[in-house]
Parts: structure tokens; C-alpha cells; sequence
């Protein structure tokens, strides 16, 4: 892995691979590895098995709830498939595949050839692995999987004094609070290794005005990971301390105050949504540009909304608590400040759209599921919009409405960038293509099941349906619009199940995608498919933010214009 | 596969990026101050909240001794860090002695005043709130002085054996960073626990 390895030496080593080696071996390989992207792809491949669990425990809790009266699975039950639904699918899908998709691209896009840290990032891969374990064990600890364990039945932002030892006897809570305390040590891990990273290993020339959106975007999502992760795993700590050693922190008998842990959670809960969404902006910033054929419009404006948006955001916590009952200077600061944060917001989508605007656009699979993106985040932000006023959220909140809102934060935008993210980069990190007409019948399934179910939804909410009931009278009205969103969800699994289909038949069966298969600019395109170990044969050295385009059209190079 | 680009080496100008440890300390450094603050707020939330005693008054007397004892390792970490960076081998492992000697004085010094407050005070975690904050607080510092500790001590063995030399200057500047950053956080629980809190 000299420096200075030529063209051609790079070649040979990637055409003449080694040969299959024992699955043992490759077991070990994969064990032991320290490299940023076997340990992204491993991030990425536990996520999309705890996706499968969350969303299977989704789809039983839309079987229950698609007619009155059901008895399909038992209160308790339901109780513990929508705390681990959340818990799941925040901490150990969420979090863990990004920090996948972080890891393998970072480095590849600012020309470095590991993260910062490679020990570390392999530390926080398995912390998170094992934090998702240790949850889901909590089915067979306790009575055994008969009596469906001991799962956590607390909601997935665990209200104090519910989580206190009078009310959750047995391990359950424990189970979830080590869970989530090992996922936000991982996390913080990871964010450390991003920083480090960008800061520390760029190549020669790569400023950070020339950086791609995407490194701008990991960093300001992982600067707000340094403070806000942190606050949960002080809360997770404390929660610890009163029940194992019998403090008083969230104890109401003793002066305990369980508002308090409410704060805590929300420090943590509200950002946690936008160091979920960075990364899916972030997608969106390196998708867009490519399949437009222009240059993203607006870096230094997009730039600069990203970094507002994660100040901004550490300031609108207490918009989730509107209903606790705060004092109206309390209420109206809450209200401003997160009516504040659609401002960069606006500018981020703007951006997006003039850089449609005149380019010249193709309609592959990863640009359908961005532009889903485009129009589904708009809606989201606007019912945020309606719960962020705090007389509008007085009356909705703790109802559908507001399951409906955030699962079109999470699924509409950020699940839909996850997708396009597959598509995009699927040829890099394998070396093959996807199947485009597989993709299409992905993203149409999807937008149509996506619509059914979280677009009808809102009525429920509005209609007065609780969150978190495991079954509803017939008198009440719910039942049609409840049936829709179940049907939504079928057809939501239909589309993930074409997905998996088509990932597993590419990998075997899909024509080989070359370096440069999307003709894109940044530098993990001038890389093979998929990257050697080393990902540079020689570090490359930069002189605009599109490196790619200045050495394919050497007459009109980026350069020339900065 | 006879079209990939490699983008070349050009005319390349000095290109120094900072050090990647000391980054990453600063990074860890400002998660770290997160968790504090939240243990903090906890603390003076819960200020004068407890339902019985002992008080803070009742119990806490100032622990100036060892309080001047871990500020000034702050200065012998960095005598000893800057004496390996000149490649000074026995200046750094005299400065390092010291620093593992001020610190030990230090963590023996709250150790001492939590058997008093346990077994003479009877006040405990699980007495009231104020013993909740105070132990919980309190013991999350004493657990970053022993995390540091030990890697202050790891260093004085391998300066000991002098295997400790100018290459690991960057290293010993990011344990550096840690310890000034543990001991800076003794100023903010001291404020809010000895005098605030009293």
C-alpha cells in the first residue's frame, strides 16, 4: 500500500482478487476488522435486520388496531411491541445506519484512506450490535419467551416514575435503559470519529469550503450528537442510580421531580430528530446535484442552515411538553424557537429546488425516492409547524395526530433518503448495479402504502384517538380510517419486500457497475467498485468541489471559478 | 474497469491539518462537559428540595487542601508534558510523579470525607436528595480523576522504564488536555456543591 502506487498497479490488485477464502476465515476477517467500510456495511446490515424486527412488530400493531375491539395480541403485549418499536427503530435502525452510511462514505469523499480512529469506530460498531442484542434478549429473560419475557413496556421515552422500581418490578426497564445507554456510548464514539475525521484526514487541497455537503452535514449532525447524546446517557445514568442503588432523582415520593427526567429526555428527544435527518439532508445534497446534472445551488447558504439548524434545534425541546404546563413565557419561547428552525429549513429546501430547476433531470430510482423526499418533508415540517403553536398542540398531543407527524419526519423524509442512499451508492459498496424496474416498483409500492398510511392517519388524531391504546370501541369512527392505515402498511411491506429481493439479486446477478456508474463528482467515484481496502492508491489531491468533473472535462474545470 | 479515475498528485503547497488526537480529546472533552452539565443542573435543581436531613450545611465542610492539590497538577501535567515535548526524560518523570502524587492526595481526600459522611453523618445515596446529587455528582468526577489517574500512572511506568520519548509528545498533550479538563470541571462542582450548595 505504498503511496505512490501507480494507475496500473492499482489495477492489477483488484482484478487479480484472492481467491475464496474458508467461512471461518471470512468470519475472522469481518470479527476483527478495523476498516471504516466493512464495519459501515456491518452498521448498515444490523440496521436493516433491526428494520425487519421494528417493522414487524409495526405491522402486528396495525393488525390489532385495523378493527374495534381486536384481541389479536394482549394489552401487555402491546404495550412492549410499541416501546420496542421505538426504542428499536430510533437507537438501533436510525442512529446505527447512518452512522453506516457515515462511516463508509466520510472518508471516501475527502480523499483519507480509514476514519480518524479505527479501534474506536470498530468499539462503537459492536457497542451499538450488543446494545441491540441486550434489548431484544429482554424477550427471553424473565418468564421465558412463553410468557413473552421481560420486554420493556415503558413507551421508548420511558416517563418517570413509570421506569421506578415500584412500577416496573423485574429487569424489563433495565433492559432498555442499558440498551439505550450502549447505544449513546457508541454513538458519541462514532461522532468523536466523524469529527476527528473530517477535521484531521482530509486530503491535500480539500478545504473546507471545497468539502461535499454530505462531510459538512455528518459533522454538524455529530457536533449535535457531543450535546445532546450526551444529555441522555447522563439521564440513563441517573435512571440507573435510583434503581439499582435506591436514589432519588426521578422519585416523586422522595422530592423527586419527574419532570425533570422529561427535560432530559426532550434535551436529547427533539435534536435527536435532526441528527436523524441530517444525514437524510445530506443524501439529498449529494443525490440531487448528480441527477440534475448541475452543481448543488446555494453550498455556502446550505452550509450555513445546516450548521443554524443544529443551534436552533438545541433550543425547542420543551415543544414536546407543551401539556405539562409551563408558564406562558416558558410556552411562548418554545413556540418561537421552533417556529425558528423552518427558517434554514426553508432555505435547505429552496436550495433543492432551484437546483431542479433548469437541470436537466433523471428519473433513476434514487432521485424518485429524493424528490418523495422533497414534497414529504415539506408536509411534515408544516403539520410540525401546526403541534410546534402550543394552543393547536394542547388539543392534539398524545394523540395520532402526532404519531401521524413524526412518522412522516421518519419515514417520509428520512426513510426515503435512506432508500435513495441504497440505490445510490449500492454499486459502490458492491460493484454492481441494482435493478432499475425493481427499484420502480419499490418506490411506487412505497409512496402509495407511505400515503395510505400516514397521510389518513392524521384523522384518527383529530378525531381524538390516543396514541398508545391497544384497541378502540366500534361507536367511536376510528375503524375506517383505521383499516386504511393498516392496509398502508401491507402495502408498505410488499414494497420493503421487493427491496430486499432486489438488493440480494443484484449482489448476485447485477451488471457490473464500474468506478463512475451515475457520471457523479465526488471523489468515492474515482475509486473501483468496491473501494480496495485502501481506498487510494495515491491520496488525491483537490482543487474544487467537484474534483471529479474538473478531471473528466479538463476544458471547463470547477476550479477556474472559485 | 480501464476508465477509473485517479485523481493525480498536483503541485501540492504545505498541507497541515491538526492533530487528530488532540481533536478527538477536544471532542470527547466537550461530550464529556454535556454529561456534567446535566448532573449539574440536577444539583441545583434539587438544591434544598430534600424532604430530610442532613443538609449540605449540617455536613460538607470545604475541601480547600485537596482542591489546591488538583489544581496545581493541572500545572505539574503540563511541566510534564512540555518537558517530554523539549525531551527532557527525567524532568518528565519527575513532573509526572508529582502529578500522580497530587492526584492521589486529592481522590484519598473525598474518599476520606465520604467514610465520614457514611458512617458519621449516615448520609448516604439513598438518604435523601441532596446525598442522591452530591454522591452522584460528585462520584462521577472522582471516577474521571481515577480514569485519569490510571492513565497518568500507565505514563509514569513507561517513563519510568524510559520507554516514554519526544514521539509521544502529541500523546501526552491529549492526556493533558483530559486532566485539565477533569480539573477544570473540580472548579464548577466545587462552586456548585461547597459554596452554592451550602
Amino acid at each position: 500500500m505504498a503511496t505512490h502506487t501507480s494507475m496500473n498497479a492499482t489495477l492489477v490488485e483488484t482484478e487479480t482478487a484472492a481467491p475464496r477464502s474458508s467461512a471461518l476465515a471470512v468470519l475472522h476477517d469481518w470479527i476483527t476488522t478495523v476498516d471504516h467500510k466493512k464495519i459501515g456495511l456491518m452498521y448498515i446490515g444490523s440496521s436493516l435486520l433491526f428494520l425487519v424486527i421494528g417493522g414487524v412488530e409495526a405491522i402486528v400493531m396495525r393488525i390489532q388496531l385495523a378493527i374495534p375491539n381486536n384481541t389479536f395480541v394482549s394489552p401487555q403485549s402491546f404495550n412492549r411491541l410499541f416501546t420496542m418499536h421505538g426504542t428499536t427503530m430510533v437507537f438501533f435502525v436510525g442512529m446505527s445506519i447512518l452512522f453506516g452510511f457515515g462511516n463508509y462514505l466520510v472518508p471516501l469523499m475527502i480523499g483519507a484512506r480509514d476514519m480518524a480512529f479505527p479501534r474506536l469506530n470498530a468499539f462503537s460498531f459492536w457497542c451499538t450490535l450488543f446494545g441491540g442484542l441486550l434489548l431484544y434478549f429482554s424477550y427471553l429473560g424473565g418468564n421465558g419467551l412463553a410468557g413473552a419475557g421481560s420486554a420493556p413496556d415503558v413507551g421508548w421515552w420511558a416517563y418517570a416514575p413509570l421506569t421506578a422500581r415500584p412500577f416496573s418490578p423485574g429487569h424489563s426497564t433495565d433492559y432498555w435503559t442499558l440498551a439505550v445507554l450502549l447505544s449513546g456510548v457508541s454513538s458519541i464514539g462514532s461522532a468523536v470519529n466523524i469529527v476527528a475525521t473530517v477535521v484531521s484526514m482530509r486530503c491535500p487541497g480539500m478545504t473546507l469550503s471545497r468539502m461535499p455537503l454530505l462531510v459538512w452535514l455528518y459533522t454538524v449532525m455529530s457536533m449535535m450528537a457531543f450535546v445532546t447524546v450526551s444529555p441522555l446517557t447522563a439521564a440513563q445514568i441517573m435512571l440507573m442510580l435510583d434503581r439499582y442503588l435506591g436514589s432519588h432523582f426521578f422519585d416523586t415520593q422522595a422530592g423527586g421531580s419527574a419532570v425533570l427526567w422529561m427535560h432530559f429526555f426532550w434535551i436529547f428527544g427533539h435534536p435527536e430528530v435532526y441528527i436523524l435527518v441530517m444525514p437524510a439532508f445530506a443524501f439529498a445534497n449529494e443525490i440531487i446535484p448528480v441527477f440534475s446534472r448541475k452543481a448543488i445551488f446555494g453550498y455556502p447558504a446550505m452550509v450555513a442552515a445546516s450548521v443554524g439548524i443544529g443551534f436552533v434545534s438545541l433550543s425547542v425541546w420543551a415543544h414536546h411538553m407543551f401539556t405539562v404546563g409551563m408558564t406562558a413565557g416558558g410556552n411562548t419561547f418554545f413556540v418561537l424557537s421552533t417556529m425558528a428552525v423552518s427558517v434554514p429549513t426553508g432555505i435547505k429546501i429552496f436550495n433543492w429546488l432551484a437546483t431542479l430547476w433548469g437541470g436537466k433531470i433523471h428519473f433513476t430510482t434514487p432521485m424518485l425516492f429524493s424528490i418523495g423526499f422533497l414534497f414529504q418533508f415539506l408536509v411534515a415540517g408544516l403539520t410540525g409547524i401546526m403541534l410546534g403553536s402550543a394552543p393547536f398542540d394542547w388539543q392534539l398531543s398524545g394523540s395520532y395526530f402526532v404519531v401521524a407527524h413524526f412518522h412522516y419526519v421518519l419515514v417520509g423524509a428520512i426513510l426515503f433518503m435512506i432508500f435513495a442512499a441504497f440505490y445510490y451508492w449500492y454499486p459502490k459498496m458492491t460493484g454492481r448495479m441494482t435493478n432499475e424496474t425493481l427499484g420502480k416498483w419499490h418506490f411506487w409500492l412505497f409512496v402509495i402504502g407511505f400515503h395510505l398510511t400516514f397521510d389518513f392517519m392524521h384523522i384518527p388524531g383529530i378525531l381524538g384517538m390516543p396514541r398508545r391504546i391497544y384497541t378502540y370501541e366500534a361507536e367511536r369512527g376510528w375503524m375506517i380510517w383505521n383499516m386504511i392505515v393498516s392496509c398502508g402498511a401491507l402495502v408498505q411491506t410488499a414494497g420493503t419486500l421487493v427491496f430486499v429481493y432486489n438488493l440480494v439479486w443484484s449482489y448476485f446477478k447485477g451488471p457490473a457497475a464500474g468506478p463512475d456508474p451515475w457520471d457523479a463528482w465526488t471523489l468515492e467515484w474515482s475509486t473501483p467498485s468496491p473501494p480496495p481496502s485502501y481506498n487510494f492508491g495515491i491520496i488525491p489531491v483537490v482543487e474544487s468541489r467537484r474534483p471529479l468533473w474538473d478531471l473528466k472535462h479538463p476544458e471547463d474545470k470547477d476550479s477556474h471559478y472559485e | 474497469m480501464s476508465d477509473i479515475a485517479i485523481v493525480g498528485h498536483g503541485p501540492s503547497e504545505e498541507w497541515k491539518l491538526p492533530s487528530r488526537g488532540v481533536v478527538g480529546m477536544l471532542c470527547l472533552i466537550l461530550a464529556e462537559a454535556a454529561i456534567f452539565l446535566i448532573f449539574v443542573v440536577a444539583y441545583i435543581y434539587y438544591i434544598g428540595k430534600s424532604l430530610s436531613g442532613p443538609t449540605p450545611r449540617e455536613v460538607l465542610t470545604l475541601p480547600i487542601f485537596s482542591t489546591i492539590c488538583l489544581l496545581s497538577s493541572s500545572i505539574t501535567v503540563h511541566f510534564a508534558a512540555s518537558a517530554l515535548h523539549h525531551a527532557k526524560r527525567a524532568q518528565t518523570t519527575a513532573w509526572l510523579a508529582a502529578t500522580v502524587l497530587l492526584g492521589t492526595i486529592f481522590i484519598l481526600g473525598t474518599a476520606q470525607e465520604w467514610y465520614h459522611l457514611i458512617y458519621h453523618d449516615g448520609l448516604t445515596i439513598q438518604t435523601n436528595l441532596f446525598g442522591t446529587t452530591f454522591y452522584s455528582l460528585v462520584g462521577l468526577h472522582a471516577s474521571h480523576v481515577i480514569v485519569g489517574l490510571c492513565m497518568l500512572t500507565l505514563a509514569l511506568v513507561f517513563s519510568l522504564r524510559g520507554e516514554l520519548t519526544s514521539k509521544h509528545s502529541n500523546r501526552m498533550e491529549v492526556l493533558s488536555l483530559y486532566w485539565h479538563f477533569v480539573d477544570a470541571v473540580w472548579v464548577v462542582v466545587f462552586l456548585v456543591v461547597y459554596v452554592l450548595g451550602r
